[in-house]
């Protein structure tokens, strides 16, 4: 079974973001990346799937699939030190500023090429938080999206999934090959151990260019896509509030400042 | 004119309010027709035609919704064709953006989501975003097909306006298919409002001890007609149900008023609550970073301040 995970690097949520004023794109220089927090949780259910397949027998294989500039090759050596198998690193100066749509044009193409027979991507990214994704790979490689998964199993080749909705979940079943999203409920990511660190560095990772995958250049990076940035502000910091000690009457003044407010 | 198509939230018999706040921005940018899929649009036709719906497309095969997201991005698709709207507009929900993302892919048209405000433009809609925990507002717009927007619950206030909301049946063309959905778990339902709609939220966090600890949090959302929220600390540790999780991982609110009671406010909570109008704070460490967005705060024990407030709030009820 070739599972493939689908991993970005984004800056530090600890950290300053910001975008640049020449291009209105995310400020990568001056934070640290990091692997996006919620693909932690699709490497590791990668990661068991295809332990659960070979512990019945069956080849499976766990691909890590990035698209990104130079240093986001440290996110996919995370993963494979986790314990991935191998990595595809997208990688080419055309596609800075890709939107959306854009994005899963580029991912999509390398995915028809390396082929799969599950996709896992996090349930949406901490820095453009989207969380379209997995809903727009599906629609462009045709098959099922079994998106928002707070549990899954593989059942032969049916997939069974909860589905988080707004007010519990479904329980949804799915074929394969198909696209699944994952949240942070479905799992513990591990921490790499010494010797996955000391493995993933002889772990294959291949970098593909727009050619390489066959990526119209057109259709990708800033020029290719179809949105754009008019303008942003840095928001000026919120008015410093009124702050008090309890001093026994703390819940009369929350009280007292909610009937100001209008609020009781 | 041009149409809007407004993609209706729905409880099956009625419209939910975010909807109504969709058609009252779509009013901005033509005359909105709102879509709505599986039954009920005879019930929720009163409120959409009250909030200035010129149409509604229905499309009552329950199967749509039996599948996920997949059939409802192509009913739009369909629409989209046919009607040549100004642009869509979708709930910015986890499903409603799938939606707004599959549609985009489909008609190969830009898509915004997580809008907080949007106005007309020279060149098609100005989406507002509010983006990194609410540091930095972006406008941005889209530049080629149709604009396909998610819009954040509570972005703008429902204002009603004279529609018909005239019922157009709609079928759609070719097999519905995907992942299927057999069978939906409904978490208990409370008789509190719905999280992402409401205009007040109490959230508790780690400070409440325990799931005994978070009845207080009820009591209070209770006596505030509040939702119930909580802190990512409390729904991993299973002090509460996951649905009710507000931040980065859980649902983005932008209520009138936010209550945070013994959360820290860790930037992936956050990233849910900061846009929300007013922010009031209780938390017994005095340098918890909720203080700093917080517009009124109490440093104390959270199991001495909120039951004052309760007895203050039945007081200020009786006068």
């Amino acid at each position: 079974m070739k599972i493939v995970v689908c991993v970005k690097q984004v800056p530090d949520t600890a950290a300053e973001r910001t975008l640049k004023p020449a291009d209105s794109t995310l400020n990568r220089a001056s934070v640290d990346g990091l692997i996006n927090e919620l693909d932690e949780y699709a490497i590791e259910e990668g990661l068991l799937v295809a332990e659960a397949q070979r512990a019945a027998g069956r080849d499976a294989e766990v691909t890590i699939l990035t698209m990104g500039p130079e240093k986001a090759a440290e996110s996919i050596r995370k993963a494979l030190s986790m314990g991935a198998d191998q990595g595809v690193h997208l990688l080419d100066d055309g596609l800075a500023g890709s939107d959306a749509l854009s994005t899963s044009y580029a991912l999509a193409q390398v995915l028809k090429q390396i082929g799969f027979d599950l996709v896992i991507c996090g349930s949406e990214s901490t820095d453009a938080r989207m969380g379209v994704m997995a809903a727009m790979l599906a629609e462009r490689l045709g098959v099922p999206q079994a998106s928002l998964a707070m549990k899954l199993e593989l059942d032969g080749s049916v997939l069974r999934i909860r589905r988080v909705s707004e007010d519990g979940y479904f329980e949804v079943e799915s074929s394969l090959p198909a696209v699944v999203s994952v949240i942070e409920k479905i799992n513990e990511p591990r921490y790499p151990s010494f010797k996955g660190i000391m493995a993933a560095k002889k772990k294959p990772v291949q970098t593909m260019s727009l050619a390489d995958a066959g990526i119209d250049p057109a259709l990708v990076g800033l020029g290719g896509s179809a949105t754009e940035v008019v303008d942003f502000a840095q928001r000026p910091p919120r008015q410093s509030g009124t702050i008090v000690k309890d001093e026994g009457d703390g819940g009369v003044k929350v009280a007292e400042f909610l009937a100001v407010q209008k609020f009781i | 004119m041009s149409e809007v198509l407004v993609l209706a939230e729905h409880t099956g018999d009625d419209v939910k309010k975010v909807t109504l706040e969709l058609i009252t921005l779509a009013r901005r940018f033509g005359e909105p027709s709102v879509v709505w899929t599986g039954p009920g649009a005879e019930q929720g036709q009163a409120r959409c035609a009250e909030y200035g719906a010129a149409r509604m497309y229905v499309a009552a095969d329950a199967a749509i919704d039996d599948y996920v997201v997949a059939p409802a991005a192509e009913l739009l698709a369909q629409l989209v064709r046919e009607k040549s709207p100004a642009c869509v507009l979708v709930a910015g929900t986890a499903q409603g953006k799938e939606v707004a993302g599959r549609l985009a892919v489909k008609i190969d048209s830009g898509v915004l989501t997580d809008a907080v405000d949007m106005q007309p433009g020279d060149d098609g809609p100005v989406v507002e975003q509010s983006i990194f925990g609410g540091s930095t507002t972006v406008h941005s717009r889209v530049r080629r097909g149709t604009p396909v927007v998610a819009v954040r619950p509570n972005a703008v206030a429902p204002e009603s306006a004279a529609g018909a909301a005239e019922l157009s049946p709609v079928s759609l063309a070719g097999e519905v298919s995907g992942a299927k959905v057999t069978n939906r778990v409904v978490a208990e339902r409370s008789e509190r409002p719905d999280l992402t709609e409401a205009s007040i939220v109490v959230s508790g966090g780690r400070g409440t001890g325990g799931a005994e600890g978070f009845g207080v949090i009820e009591q209070l959302a209770d006596a505030l007609g509040a939702a119930v929220g909580a802190s990512r600390a409390v729904t991993d540790a299973g002090w509460y149900p996951h649905q009710f999780q507000v931040g980065q991982t859980g649902k983005t609110v932008s209520p009138q008023l936010y209550l945070a009671i013994g959360i820290s406010g860790a930037i992936q909570h956050r990233a849910g609550m900061q846009t929300s109008k007013t922010i009031v704070a209780v938390n017994k460490d005095p340098e918890a970073p909720i203080f700093e967005l917080a517009d009124f705060g109490v440093v104390g024990d959270l199991f001495k301040v909120v039951p004052q407030l309760l007895d203050e709030i039945s007081k200020r009820k009786q006068l």
